[in-house]
Protein backbone atom coordinates (compact mmCIF):
# COMPACT_ATOMS: atom_id res chain seq x y z
CA UNK A 1 0.00 0.00 0.00
CA UNK A 2 1.26 3.45 -0.83
CA UNK A 3 -0.28 6.62 0.44
CA UNK A 4 -0.43 9.59 -1.89
CA UNK A 5 -0.62 13.15 -0.57
CA UNK A 6 -4.43 13.18 -0.76
CA UNK A 7 -4.80 10.01 1.31
CA UNK A 8 -2.30 11.22 3.87
CA UNK A 9 -4.24 14.46 4.02
CA UNK A 10 -7.50 12.60 4.59
CA UNK A 11 -5.87 10.46 7.31
CA UNK A 12 -4.62 13.60 9.02
CA UNK A 13 -8.02 15.29 8.67
CA UNK A 14 -9.93 12.39 10.20
CA UNK A 15 -7.47 11.82 13.05
CA UNK A 16 -7.26 15.53 13.90
CA UNK A 17 -11.06 15.57 13.97
CA UNK A 18 -11.02 12.83 16.59
CA UNK A 19 -8.45 14.75 18.62
CA UNK A 20 -10.71 17.82 18.58
CA UNK A 21 -13.70 15.66 19.47
CA UNK A 22 -11.95 14.04 22.45
CA UNK A 23 -10.62 17.31 23.81
CA UNK A 24 -13.93 19.06 23.79
CA UNK A 25 -16.19 16.45 25.33
CA UNK A 26 -15.15 17.48 28.84
CA UNK A 27 -15.65 21.23 29.11
CA UNK A 28 -17.67 23.01 31.80
CA UNK A 29 -20.45 25.20 30.30
CA UNK A 30 -18.73 28.24 31.80
CA UNK A 31 -16.05 27.87 29.19
CA UNK A 32 -18.23 27.17 26.17
CA UNK A 33 -18.21 30.73 24.86
CA UNK A 34 -14.47 31.33 25.40
CA UNK A 35 -13.74 27.92 23.91
CA UNK A 36 -15.86 28.65 20.87
CA UNK A 37 -14.12 31.97 20.52
CA UNK A 38 -10.64 30.46 20.96
CA UNK A 39 -11.37 27.67 18.49
CA UNK A 40 -12.67 30.29 16.11
CA UNK A 41 -9.38 32.19 16.39
CA UNK A 42 -7.51 28.99 15.54
CA UNK A 43 -9.60 28.63 12.39
CA UNK A 44 -7.85 31.82 11.29
CA UNK A 45 -4.95 29.45 10.54
CA UNK A 46 -6.01 29.98 6.95
CA UNK A 47 -3.79 33.09 7.20
CA UNK A 48 -0.92 30.68 6.49
CA UNK A 49 -2.50 29.95 3.13
CA UNK A 50 -3.32 33.61 2.60
CA UNK A 51 0.28 34.84 2.84
CA UNK A 52 1.22 32.44 0.04
CA UNK A 53 -1.47 34.00 -2.15
CA UNK A 54 -0.21 37.60 -2.16
CA UNK A 55 3.47 37.43 -2.95
CA UNK A 56 4.00 39.53 -6.05
CA UNK A 57 3.03 43.03 -4.95
CA UNK A 58 1.30 43.52 -8.28
CA UNK A 59 -2.22 44.75 -8.88
CA UNK A 60 -3.51 41.43 -10.14
CA UNK A 61 -6.83 39.80 -9.27
CA UNK A 62 -5.11 36.87 -7.57
CA UNK A 63 -2.97 39.17 -5.49
CA UNK A 64 -5.89 41.38 -4.48
CA UNK A 65 -7.89 38.32 -3.44
CA UNK A 66 -4.87 37.07 -1.50
CA UNK A 67 -4.44 40.47 0.16
CA UNK A 68 -8.09 40.50 1.21
CA UNK A 69 -7.66 36.98 2.58
CA UNK A 70 -4.70 38.17 4.69
CA UNK A 71 -6.72 41.09 6.07
CA UNK A 72 -9.79 39.01 6.95
CA UNK A 73 -7.82 36.08 8.36
CA UNK A 74 -5.69 38.43 10.46
CA UNK A 75 -8.83 40.09 11.86
CA UNK A 76 -10.06 36.61 12.76
CA UNK A 77 -6.79 35.68 14.46
CA UNK A 78 -5.99 38.91 16.32
CA UNK A 79 -9.57 39.73 17.26
CA UNK A 80 -10.37 36.13 18.17
CA UNK A 81 -7.49 35.58 20.57
CA UNK A 82 -7.90 39.03 22.17
CA UNK A 83 -11.63 38.67 22.72
CA UNK A 84 -11.09 35.20 24.20
CA UNK A 85 -8.46 36.62 26.53
CA UNK A 86 -10.81 39.41 27.60
CA UNK A 87 -13.47 36.88 28.50
CA UNK A 88 -11.04 34.64 30.37
CA UNK A 89 -9.60 37.58 32.30
CA UNK A 90 -13.07 37.87 33.81
CA UNK A 91 -12.75 34.40 35.29
CA UNK A 92 -9.23 35.01 36.50
CA UNK A 93 -9.96 38.00 38.69
CA UNK A 94 -12.36 36.29 41.08
CA UNK A 95 -11.66 37.22 44.67
CA UNK A 96 -11.96 34.70 47.44
CA UNK B 1 21.30 27.91 6.50
CA UNK B 2 20.36 26.95 3.00
CA UNK B 3 16.87 27.45 1.70
CA UNK B 4 16.70 23.71 1.13
CA UNK B 5 17.25 22.84 4.79
CA UNK B 6 14.75 25.53 5.67
CA UNK B 7 12.07 23.99 3.47
CA UNK B 8 12.72 20.36 4.29
CA UNK B 9 13.37 20.61 8.03
CA UNK B 10 12.95 23.95 9.75
CA UNK B 11 9.55 24.88 8.36
CA UNK B 12 7.97 21.46 8.99
CA UNK B 13 9.32 21.44 12.55
CA UNK B 14 7.86 24.89 13.17
CA UNK B 15 4.49 23.73 11.83
CA UNK B 16 4.63 20.67 14.06
CA UNK B 17 5.39 22.81 17.12
CA UNK B 18 2.51 25.05 16.16
CA UNK B 19 0.17 22.04 15.91
CA UNK B 20 1.25 20.82 19.36
CA UNK B 21 0.68 24.27 20.83
CA UNK B 22 -2.85 24.32 19.36
CA UNK B 23 -3.60 20.96 20.94
CA UNK B 24 -2.28 21.99 24.36
CA UNK B 25 -4.03 25.32 23.96
CA UNK B 26 -7.45 23.80 23.33
CA UNK B 27 -6.86 21.24 26.08
CA UNK B 28 -6.13 23.99 28.60
CA UNK B 29 -8.99 26.12 27.35
CA UNK B 30 -11.29 23.43 28.70
CA UNK B 31 -10.32 24.00 32.36
CA UNK B 32 -11.14 27.20 34.20
CA UNK B 33 -7.78 27.48 35.93
CA UNK B 34 -5.67 27.02 32.82
CA UNK B 35 -7.97 28.53 30.21
CA UNK B 36 -6.21 31.85 29.87
CA UNK B 37 -2.81 30.22 29.48
CA UNK B 38 -4.36 27.83 26.97
CA UNK B 39 -5.53 30.71 24.86
CA UNK B 40 -2.08 32.30 25.07
CA UNK B 41 -0.46 29.01 24.01
CA UNK B 42 -2.74 28.79 20.99
CA UNK B 43 -1.89 32.39 20.11
CA UNK B 44 1.83 31.56 20.28
CA UNK B 45 1.12 28.57 18.06
CA UNK B 46 -0.49 30.91 15.55
CA UNK B 47 2.49 33.27 15.67
CA UNK B 48 4.83 30.34 15.01
CA UNK B 49 2.61 29.23 12.14
CA UNK B 50 2.83 32.65 10.52
CA UNK B 51 6.61 32.76 10.98
CA UNK B 52 6.79 29.30 9.42
CA UNK B 53 4.65 30.43 6.49
CA UNK B 54 6.91 33.45 5.85
CA UNK B 55 10.05 31.28 6.01
CA UNK B 56 8.43 28.83 3.63
CA UNK B 57 7.83 31.62 1.12
CA UNK B 58 11.47 32.61 1.08
CA UNK B 59 12.28 35.89 -0.61
CA UNK B 60 9.18 37.42 -2.14
CA UNK B 61 7.57 40.83 -2.35
CA UNK B 62 6.43 41.31 1.26
CA UNK B 63 4.62 44.61 0.79
CA UNK B 64 1.12 43.19 0.40
CA UNK B 65 1.62 40.63 3.14
CA UNK B 66 2.86 43.26 5.58
CA UNK B 67 0.16 45.72 4.56
CA UNK B 68 -2.61 43.15 4.90
CA UNK B 69 -1.40 42.01 8.30
CA UNK B 70 -1.10 45.55 9.64
CA UNK B 71 -4.59 46.46 8.44
CA UNK B 72 -6.06 43.21 9.78
CA UNK B 73 -4.32 43.62 13.13
CA UNK B 74 -5.57 47.19 13.56
CA UNK B 75 -9.16 46.26 12.67
CA UNK B 76 -9.04 43.15 14.88
CA UNK B 77 -7.62 45.15 17.79
CA UNK B 78 -10.25 47.86 17.47
CA UNK B 79 -13.08 45.32 17.41
CA UNK B 80 -11.70 43.31 20.31
CA UNK B 81 -11.01 46.27 22.56
CA UNK B 82 -14.18 48.21 21.91
CA UNK B 83 -16.74 45.40 22.10
CA UNK B 84 -18.97 45.23 25.17
CA UNK B 85 -19.02 42.01 27.16
CA UNK B 86 -22.73 41.66 26.38
CA UNK B 87 -21.97 41.70 22.65
CA UNK B 88 -19.47 38.84 22.71
CA UNK B 89 -21.75 36.47 20.76
CA UNK B 90 -22.00 39.02 17.95
CA UNK B 91 -18.24 39.44 17.93
CA UNK B 92 -17.62 35.69 17.68
CA UNK B 93 -20.09 35.53 14.79
CA UNK B 94 -18.34 38.39 12.99
CA UNK B 95 -14.83 36.96 13.41
CA UNK B 96 -16.11 33.61 12.31
CA UNK B 97 -17.46 35.16 9.13
CA UNK B 98 -14.07 36.71 8.41
CA UNK B 99 -12.36 33.37 8.92
CA UNK B 100 -14.76 31.71 6.49
CA UNK B 101 -14.38 34.28 3.75
CA UNK B 102 -10.59 34.21 4.16
CA UNK B 103 -10.52 30.51 3.26
CA UNK B 104 -12.77 31.11 0.26
CA UNK B 105 -10.53 34.01 -0.86
CA UNK B 106 -7.37 31.91 -0.54
CA UNK B 107 -8.88 29.20 -2.75
CA UNK B 108 -10.18 31.71 -5.30
CA UNK B 109 -6.83 33.50 -5.41
CA UNK B 110 -4.91 30.28 -6.08
CA UNK B 111 -7.40 29.29 -8.76
CA UNK B 112 -7.17 32.72 -10.36
CA UNK B 113 -3.38 32.76 -10.31
CA UNK B 114 -2.77 29.27 -11.69
CA UNK B 115 -5.74 28.91 -14.02
CA UNK B 116 -6.68 32.38 -15.24
CA UNK B 117 -3.61 34.60 -14.96
CA UNK B 118 -1.11 32.08 -16.23
CA UNK B 119 -3.33 31.41 -19.23
CA UNK B 120 -3.69 27.67 -18.67
CA UNK B 121 -5.13 25.89 -21.69
CA UNK B 122 -6.07 22.46 -20.31
CA UNK B 123 -8.95 21.71 -17.96
CA UNK B 124 -9.00 23.00 -14.40
CA UNK B 125 -8.33 19.58 -12.90
CA UNK B 126 -5.35 19.06 -15.19
CA UNK B 127 -3.95 22.46 -14.24
CA UNK B 128 -4.48 22.30 -10.47
CA UNK B 129 -4.58 18.54 -9.94
CA UNK B 130 -7.90 16.80 -9.29
CA UNK B 131 -7.74 16.88 -5.47
CA UNK B 132 -6.74 20.53 -5.43
CA UNK B 133 -9.43 21.49 -7.94
CA UNK B 134 -12.15 19.80 -5.89
CA UNK B 135 -10.98 21.29 -2.60
CA UNK B 136 -10.79 24.76 -4.20
CA UNK B 137 -14.49 24.47 -4.99
CA UNK B 138 -15.29 23.12 -1.49
CA UNK B 139 -13.34 25.97 0.14
CA UNK B 140 -15.32 28.51 -1.87
CA UNK B 141 -18.64 26.82 -1.08
CA UNK B 142 -18.09 26.31 2.66
CA UNK B 143 -16.24 29.60 3.17
CA UNK B 144 -18.96 31.55 1.34
CA UNK B 145 -21.77 29.94 3.35
CA UNK B 146 -19.85 30.63 6.57
CA UNK B 147 -19.37 34.29 5.65
CA UNK B 148 -22.93 35.34 4.86
CA UNK B 149 -24.39 32.91 7.40
CA UNK B 150 -22.27 34.48 10.13
CA UNK B 151 -23.26 38.00 9.07
CA UNK B 152 -26.96 37.10 9.19
CA UNK B 153 -26.39 35.51 12.62
CA UNK B 154 -24.70 38.73 13.70
CA UNK B 155 -27.67 40.85 12.59
CA UNK B 156 -30.11 38.49 14.26
CA UNK B 157 -28.17 38.59 17.52
CA UNK B 158 -28.34 42.38 17.35
CA UNK B 159 -32.12 42.08 17.04
CA UNK B 160 -32.18 43.42 13.49
CA UNK B 161 -33.91 41.64 10.57
CA UNK B 162 -37.47 41.48 11.91
CA UNK B 163 -36.11 41.63 15.46
CA UNK B 164 -34.42 38.29 15.00
CA UNK B 165 -37.70 36.55 14.17
CA UNK B 166 -37.56 33.70 11.66
CA UNK B 167 -38.03 34.87 8.07
CA UNK B 168 -39.85 32.17 6.15
CA UNK B 169 -39.83 32.33 2.36
CA UNK B 170 -42.42 30.33 0.47
CA UNK B 171 -41.06 26.97 -0.72
CA UNK B 172 -37.82 27.77 1.09
CA UNK B 173 -36.79 24.13 1.45
CA UNK B 174 -37.02 23.60 -2.29
CA UNK B 175 -35.11 26.80 -3.00
CA UNK B 176 -32.35 25.89 -0.56
CA UNK B 177 -32.09 22.33 -1.75
CA UNK B 178 -32.10 23.47 -5.38
CA UNK B 179 -29.31 25.96 -4.73
CA UNK B 180 -27.27 23.36 -2.91
CA UNK B 181 -27.59 21.03 -5.90
CA UNK B 182 -26.73 23.94 -8.19
CA UNK B 183 -23.60 24.69 -6.18
CA UNK B 184 -22.40 21.08 -6.53
CA UNK B 185 -23.18 21.21 -10.23
CA UNK B 186 -21.34 24.51 -10.75
CA UNK B 187 -18.34 23.26 -8.77
CA UNK B 188 -18.29 19.98 -10.68
CA UNK B 189 -18.55 21.69 -14.05
CA UNK B 190 -15.82 24.16 -13.05
CA UNK B 191 -13.46 21.31 -12.15
CA UNK B 192 -13.99 19.61 -15.51
CA UNK B 193 -14.19 22.73 -17.65
CA UNK B 194 -11.41 24.07 -19.86
CA UNK B 195 -9.53 26.82 -18.04
CA UNK B 196 -10.98 29.85 -19.90
CA UNK B 197 -14.56 28.54 -19.61
CA UNK B 198 -14.32 27.79 -15.92
CA UNK B 199 -14.35 31.40 -14.69
CA UNK B 200 -18.10 31.85 -15.06
CA UNK B 201 -18.76 28.59 -13.17
CA UNK B 202 -16.43 29.47 -10.31
CA UNK B 203 -18.04 32.90 -9.98
CA UNK B 204 -21.51 31.29 -10.08
CA UNK B 205 -20.44 28.89 -7.35
CA UNK B 206 -19.19 31.82 -5.24
CA UNK B 207 -22.46 33.72 -5.75
CA UNK B 208 -24.64 30.70 -4.93
CA UNK B 209 -22.65 29.91 -1.78
CA UNK B 210 -23.09 33.48 -0.52
CA UNK B 211 -26.85 33.29 -1.19
CA UNK B 212 -27.02 29.87 0.50
CA UNK B 213 -25.45 31.26 3.66
CA UNK B 214 -28.23 33.86 3.84
CA UNK B 215 -31.08 31.46 3.02
CA UNK B 216 -29.89 28.83 5.49
CA UNK B 217 -29.79 31.31 8.35
CA UNK B 218 -32.78 33.65 7.92
CA UNK B 219 -35.48 31.07 8.81
CA UNK B 220 -33.82 30.42 12.18
CA UNK B 221 -34.86 32.60 15.10
CA UNK B 222 -32.52 34.81 17.15
CA UNK B 223 -32.52 32.55 20.20
CA UNK B 224 -31.24 29.60 18.16
CA UNK B 225 -28.28 31.65 16.96
CA UNK B 226 -25.86 30.04 19.45
CA UNK B 227 -26.42 26.73 17.72
CA UNK B 228 -26.00 28.38 14.34
CA UNK B 229 -22.84 30.29 15.26
CA UNK B 230 -21.37 27.13 16.74
CA UNK B 231 -22.15 25.20 13.59
CA UNK B 232 -20.75 27.98 11.40
CA UNK B 233 -17.64 27.91 13.58
CA UNK B 234 -17.35 24.27 12.65
CA UNK B 235 -17.81 25.17 8.97
CA UNK B 236 -15.05 27.78 9.07
CA UNK B 237 -12.74 25.11 10.47
CA UNK B 238 -13.63 22.75 7.66
CA UNK B 239 -13.15 25.57 5.13
CA UNK B 240 -9.64 26.18 6.52
CA UNK B 241 -8.99 22.45 6.29
CA UNK B 242 -10.06 22.42 2.63
CA UNK B 243 -7.73 25.36 1.98
CA UNK B 244 -5.05 23.17 3.58
CA UNK B 245 -5.72 20.46 0.99
CA UNK B 246 -5.46 23.08 -1.77
CA UNK B 247 -2.02 24.30 -0.70
CA UNK B 248 -0.90 20.93 0.65
CA UNK B 249 -0.32 22.18 4.18
CA UNK B 250 -1.00 19.67 7.00
CA UNK B 251 -1.10 22.43 9.62
CA UNK B 252 -4.23 23.90 8.05
CA UNK B 253 -5.76 20.46 7.67
CA UNK B 254 -5.16 19.58 11.34
CA UNK B 255 -6.13 22.91 12.90
CA UNK B 256 -9.19 23.17 10.66
CA UNK B 257 -10.32 19.63 11.44
CA UNK B 258 -9.93 20.17 15.20
CA UNK B 259 -11.99 23.37 15.04
CA UNK B 260 -14.53 21.59 12.87
CA UNK B 261 -14.93 18.83 15.46
CA UNK B 262 -15.05 21.34 18.32
CA UNK B 263 -17.85 23.32 16.69
CA UNK B 264 -19.86 20.16 16.05
CA UNK B 265 -19.56 19.01 19.66
CA UNK B 266 -20.67 22.35 21.02
CA UNK B 267 -23.56 22.38 18.58
CA UNK B 268 -24.60 18.95 19.77
CA UNK B 269 -24.35 19.95 23.45
CA UNK B 270 -26.65 22.91 22.81
CA UNK B 271 -29.21 20.87 20.89
CA UNK B 272 -29.32 18.23 23.64
CA UNK B 273 -29.93 20.97 26.21
CA UNK B 274 -33.00 22.11 24.27
CA UNK B 275 -34.14 18.55 23.60
CA UNK B 276 -34.25 19.36 19.91
CA UNK B 277 -32.46 17.76 17.04
CA UNK B 278 -29.97 19.72 15.01
CA UNK B 279 -32.27 19.26 12.03
CA UNK B 280 -35.18 20.78 13.93
CA UNK B 281 -33.07 23.85 14.69
CA UNK B 282 -31.71 24.19 11.16
CA UNK B 283 -35.08 23.79 9.45
CA UNK B 284 -36.03 26.94 11.31
CA UNK B 285 -39.31 28.65 11.94
CA UNK B 286 -39.41 27.44 15.55
CA UNK B 287 -42.23 29.11 17.49
CA UNK B 288 -43.74 30.59 14.32
CA UNK B 289 -45.09 27.74 12.25
CA UNK B 290 -47.71 26.58 14.71
CA UNK B 291 -49.07 30.15 14.74
CA UNK B 292 -50.54 30.54 18.23
CA UNK B 293 -53.24 27.87 17.84
CA UNK B 294 -53.27 26.72 21.45
CA UNK B 295 -57.09 26.74 21.80
CA UNK B 296 -57.25 30.15 23.43
CA UNK B 297 -55.06 29.05 26.33
CA UNK B 298 -52.42 31.59 25.40
CA UNK B 299 -54.11 34.26 27.50
CA UNK B 300 -52.99 34.70 31.06
CA UNK B 301 -55.85 34.68 33.56
CA UNK B 302 -54.52 34.77 37.09
CA UNK B 303 -51.24 36.61 37.23
CA UNK B 304 -50.11 38.26 40.43
CA UNK B 305 -47.71 41.14 40.18
CA UNK B 306 -45.91 43.17 42.77
CA UNK B 307 -43.31 45.91 43.07
CA UNK B 308 -39.76 45.79 44.42
CA UNK B 309 -40.96 46.71 47.95
CA UNK B 310 -42.96 43.54 48.40
CA UNK B 311 -40.25 41.46 46.80
CA UNK B 312 -37.67 42.94 49.16
CA UNK B 313 -39.82 41.99 52.15
CA UNK B 314 -39.80 38.36 51.11
CA UNK B 315 -36.07 38.52 50.48
CA UNK B 316 -35.59 39.88 53.99
CA UNK B 317 -36.61 36.59 55.56
CA UNK B 318 -35.21 34.28 52.95
CA UNK B 319 -32.45 31.94 54.01
CA UNK B 320 -31.67 30.81 50.51
CA UNK B 321 -32.06 32.57 47.17
CA UNK B 322 -31.44 31.24 43.70
CA UNK B 323 -31.07 33.69 40.83
CA UNK B 324 -31.91 32.45 37.33
CA UNK B 325 -30.50 34.74 34.65
CA UNK B 326 -31.66 34.77 31.04
CA UNK B 327 -31.29 36.84 27.92
CA UNK B 328 -33.20 39.71 29.56
CA UNK B 329 -30.28 40.13 31.96
CA UNK B 330 -27.89 40.57 29.05
CA UNK B 331 -30.18 43.02 27.26
CA UNK B 332 -30.59 45.13 30.39
CA UNK B 333 -26.86 44.81 31.25
CA UNK B 334 -27.99 44.01 34.77
CA UNK B 335 -25.07 41.79 35.76
CA UNK B 336 -23.34 44.34 38.03
CA UNK B 337 -26.59 45.23 39.77
CA UNK B 338 -27.27 41.52 40.32
CA UNK B 339 -23.87 41.02 41.93
CA UNK B 340 -24.50 44.01 44.19
CA UNK B 341 -27.85 42.60 45.26
CA UNK B 342 -26.30 39.19 45.90
CA UNK B 343 -23.56 40.80 48.03
CA UNK B 344 -26.16 42.67 50.07
CA UNK B 345 -28.12 39.49 50.68
CA UNK B 346 -24.99 37.56 51.58
CA UNK B 347 -24.06 40.22 54.14
CA UNK B 348 -27.42 39.53 55.74
CA UNK B 349 -26.59 35.84 55.95
CA UNK B 350 -28.65 34.66 52.99
CA UNK B 351 -27.26 31.91 50.80
CA UNK B 352 -27.21 33.07 47.18
CA UNK B 353 -26.52 30.85 44.18
CA UNK B 354 -27.20 31.11 40.46
CA UNK B 355 -28.98 28.51 38.36
CA UNK B 356 -27.56 28.44 34.86
CA UNK B 357 -29.55 26.73 32.14
CA UNK B 358 -27.30 25.45 29.35
CA UNK B 359 -29.13 27.48 26.71
CA UNK B 360 -29.82 30.62 28.72
CA UNK B 361 -28.76 33.67 26.77
CA UNK B 362 -27.52 33.79 23.25
CA UNK B 363 -24.42 31.61 23.43
CA UNK B 364 -23.31 28.65 25.52
CA UNK B 365 -21.89 30.00 28.72
CA UNK B 366 -23.20 33.48 27.87
CA UNK B 367 -24.53 33.96 31.40
CA UNK B 368 -21.28 32.73 32.92
CA UNK B 369 -19.29 35.29 30.99
CA UNK B 370 -21.64 38.13 31.91
CA UNK B 371 -21.69 37.26 35.60
CA UNK B 372 -17.93 36.74 35.62
CA UNK B 373 -17.60 40.25 34.23
CA UNK B 374 -19.43 41.43 37.34
CA UNK B 375 -17.01 39.43 39.56
CA UNK B 376 -19.52 36.79 40.57
CA UNK B 377 -17.40 33.86 41.84
CA UNK B 378 -17.85 31.01 39.44
CA UNK B 379 -18.36 28.52 42.28
CA UNK B 380 -21.75 30.19 42.80
CA UNK B 381 -22.89 29.42 39.26
CA UNK B 382 -24.52 26.02 39.38
CA UNK B 383 -25.46 23.93 36.40
CA UNK B 384 -28.97 22.66 35.85
CA UNK B 385 -28.31 19.07 37.01
CA UNK B 386 -26.71 20.25 40.22
CA UNK B 387 -29.21 22.90 41.20
CA UNK B 388 -32.47 21.22 40.24
CA UNK B 389 -32.61 19.19 43.45
CA UNK B 390 -32.16 22.35 45.53
CA UNK B 391 -35.22 24.32 44.47
CA UNK B 392 -37.45 22.37 46.87
CA UNK B 393 -35.47 23.71 49.81
CA UNK B 394 -35.14 27.24 48.49
CA UNK B 395 -37.09 30.20 49.83
CA UNK B 396 -36.95 32.62 46.94
CA UNK B 397 -36.12 32.26 43.26
CA UNK B 398 -35.52 35.40 41.22
CA UNK B 399 -35.88 34.88 37.49
CA UNK B 400 -34.24 37.66 35.52
CA UNK B 401 -35.27 37.76 31.90
CA UNK B 402 -35.52 34.00 31.44
CA UNK B 403 -38.72 32.38 30.18
CA UNK B 404 -38.88 29.09 28.31
CA UNK B 405 -36.09 27.52 30.39
CA UNK B 406 -38.31 27.68 33.50
CA UNK B 407 -41.63 26.74 31.89
CA UNK B 408 -43.05 23.72 33.76
CA UNK B 409 -45.09 22.84 30.65
CA UNK B 410 -41.91 21.24 29.31
CA UNK B 411 -42.21 18.47 31.90
CA UNK B 412 -45.99 18.42 32.47
CA UNK B 413 -47.68 18.94 29.12
CA UNK B 414 -46.69 16.36 26.49
CA UNK B 415 -48.41 18.42 23.77
CA UNK B 416 -46.32 21.51 24.45
CA UNK B 417 -43.89 22.52 21.70
CA UNK B 418 -41.11 22.43 24.29
CA UNK B 419 -42.20 19.11 25.83
CA UNK B 420 -39.19 17.17 27.03
CA UNK B 421 -36.83 20.13 27.18
CA UNK B 422 -34.96 19.98 30.47
CA UNK B 423 -35.88 22.99 32.59
CA UNK B 424 -34.82 24.59 35.82
CA UNK B 425 -37.46 23.56 38.39
CA UNK B 426 -37.91 27.08 39.69
CA UNK B 427 -41.59 26.42 40.43
CA UNK B 428 -40.64 24.08 43.29
CA UNK B 429 -39.30 26.96 45.37
CA UNK B 430 -41.44 28.58 48.03
CA UNK B 431 -41.69 31.91 46.24
CA UNK B 432 -40.77 32.83 42.71
CA UNK B 433 -40.22 36.34 41.38
CA UNK B 434 -40.25 36.72 37.65
CA UNK B 435 -38.64 39.95 36.53
CA UNK B 436 -39.78 40.60 33.00
CA UNK B 437 -40.81 43.57 30.91
CA UNK B 438 -44.19 42.14 29.93
CA UNK B 439 -46.09 38.88 29.61
CA UNK B 440 -44.94 38.47 26.04
CA UNK B 441 -43.95 34.90 25.16
CA UNK B 442 -40.37 33.74 25.02
CA UNK B 443 -38.62 32.28 22.05
CA UNK B 444 -40.81 29.20 21.82
CA UNK B 445 -43.79 31.50 21.30
CA UNK B 446 -45.90 29.88 24.02
CA UNK B 447 -47.33 30.99 27.30
CA UNK B 448 -45.46 30.18 30.49
CA UNK B 449 -47.79 28.61 33.04
CA UNK B 450 -45.28 29.34 35.78
CA UNK B 451 -46.47 32.95 35.64
CA UNK B 452 -49.91 31.83 36.84
CA UNK B 453 -48.72 29.68 39.71
CA UNK B 454 -49.80 30.70 43.20
CA UNK B 455 -46.23 31.00 44.41
CA UNK B 456 -45.21 33.21 41.49
CA UNK B 457 -45.16 36.99 41.46
CA UNK B 458 -44.41 39.02 38.39
CA UNK B 459 -42.26 42.10 38.83
CA UNK B 460 -42.69 44.01 35.59
CA UNK B 461 -39.85 46.15 34.35
CA UNK B 462 -36.35 46.28 32.95
CA UNK B 463 -34.14 43.75 34.79
CA UNK B 464 -31.53 46.33 35.75
CA UNK B 465 -34.03 48.90 37.04
CA UNK B 466 -35.93 46.29 39.04
CA UNK B 467 -32.74 44.90 40.60
CA UNK B 468 -31.58 48.41 41.46
CA UNK B 469 -34.99 48.98 43.04
CA UNK B 470 -34.53 45.80 45.05
CA UNK B 471 -31.09 46.92 46.18
CA UNK B 472 -32.56 50.19 47.43
CA UNK B 473 -35.34 48.40 49.30
CA UNK B 474 -33.05 45.78 50.84
CA UNK B 475 -30.70 48.53 52.05
CA UNK B 476 -33.63 50.23 53.77
CA UNK B 477 -34.71 47.11 55.62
Amino acid sequence: MTLGPLLIGIYVFVLAGFVGFEMITKVPPTLHTPLMSGANAISGITVVGAVAAATTGEMTVANILGGLAIVTATINVVGGFLVTDRMLRMFGKKKK
Amino acid sequence: MSQEVMQSTVVPVIYLLSTILFIFGIKRLSKVKTARRGNALAAVGMLLAIIGALLELGVVDYRWIAGGMVIGTIIGLLFAIRVQMTSMPEMVALFNGFGGIASALVATSIYWDLVVQRGATGTVYETLGTDEAITVMLSILIGGITFTGSLIALFKLQGKLKKGQPILLPARHYITFGLLLASFAFGGIAVAAAAPDSIVWVLSLAAVSLILGILLTIPIGGADMPVVVSLLNSYSGVAASMAGFVIGNPLLIIAGAMVGAAGLILTQIMCVAMNRSLLNVLVGGFGVTDGGGGGGSDEYTSVTSCGPEEAAMLLENAESVIIIPGYGLAVAQAQHAVRELADLLKERGTKVTYGIHPVAGRMPGHMNVLLAEADVPYEELLEMDVINSEFKNTDVVIILGANDVVNPAATKDPSSPIAGMPILNAHEARSVFVVKRSLSPGYAGIKNELFEYDNTMMVFGDAKKVVQGLIGEVKDL
